[in-house]
């Protein structure tokens, strides 16, 4: 089954799709922000500062899934020695990254006007921070080793430890008495979000995971390109 | 209107300046990747120009070299 994700059979995907992928962003992000920010409600009590909520929480949701797949890939890649799954992890991460800064910076920005203040060391805010410097190191790790093999064991070692911060972030909420509020949309039980908010909701997620999917089409054409750069060396 | 969408009660420097670094961050890292793209393939074909023609016609066996010659066009 992995021969399927071979580069040489998915770099002629690969390389034509990000074109029709940026054109289906700029369609899905040009209706989002026409939603978000002229559309859609006000709220009773936030006013119209909950409209930052449409690019803070999609924002957040595309980090979190982002470094879960990357944990993910790193193991299945490390147990059956599939190279491919670290690349398409390594090319996933500046997408990761700059969906967790985001997060935090729009976070800060929804913060002053709803609690009265940029920044507060609640469990939420801080296991978010936690894994921006997750992102960082494993990054910096790809930077630093050489080493397919080293470089493939300490990415590996980064995802998981970093993963347990994952499920911190998402029930730090419930577990502890946070600035945040609990999660308002639930998959498995009815959501307390209005309809009329949801929807934007939905399509800048959308809108956000296009753009990752974007980045991380670019990013991988790039490093294949750089590994047979490397080959035509060795001819 | 305009006036309502600009302000939103004086919540508008909040709402905007979000959606502003947004934006600012998905523009500036499309234009990083698109650069480190852009310089990866330009190394490739310098170094594909570079090789014999017994070597280049070896390396141009490949599909994934073939693609990357063929794909002139940036992202």
């Amino acid at each position: 089954m992995f021969k399927y994700f071979e580069p040489n059979r998915i770099f002629s995907i690969t390389s034509k799709a990000p074109k029709y992928v940026l054109f289906l962003f700029v369609i899905v992000f040009s209706i989002g922000l026409t939603e978000s920010l002229i559309l859609s409600p006000e709220d009773y009590k936030q006013s119209h500062s909950v409209r930052i909520m449409y690019v803070h929480v999609p924002a957040a949701w595309i980090s979190l899934g982002i470094f879960s797949v990357i944990t993910f890939l790193s193991i299945i890649g490390y147990i059956f020695k599939i190279r491919n799954f670290f690349l398409i992890s390594k090319s996933l991460a500046p997408s990761g990254l700059v969906f967790n800064i985001i997060a935090l910076v729009t976070g800060s920005i929804w913060g002053k006007p709803t609690w009265g203040t940029w920044w507060a060391w609640d469990a939420r805010i801080t296991s978010m921070l936690i894994l921006v410097l997750f992102y960082i190191m494993y990054l910096i790790a790809w930077r630093i080793y050489e080493n397919d093999t080293k470089v493939f064991k300490i990415t590996s070692i980064i995802t998981i430890l970093g993963i347990v911060n994952v499920p911190i972030i998402k029930y730090s909420v419930d577990w502890w008495n946070t600035l945040h509020q609990p999660a308002s949309i639930n998959i498995l039980s009815k959501s307390s979000i209005h309809v009329s908010m949801l929807y934007p909701l939905l399509i800048m997620t959308a809108a956000f995971a296009l753009f990752s999917l974007l980045i991380f089409l670019m990013k991988y054409n790039t490093e294949l390109i750089k590994i047979k750069n490397k080959g035509l060396d060795r001819l | 209107m305009i006036n309502e969408i600009f302000l939103m009660n004086g919540y508008g420097i909040y709402v905007w300046s979000a959606f502003a670094f947004t934006i600012f961050n998905f523009v500036l890292l499309y234009f990083i990747i698109q650069i480190q793209y852009i310089k990866e393939k330009n190394k490739f074909v310098s170094k594909f120009g570079t090789l014999n023609s017994k070597r280049a016609a070896f390396a141009k066996s490949q599909s994934i070299n073939k693609e990357i010659l063929s794909n002139t066009s940036s992202i």
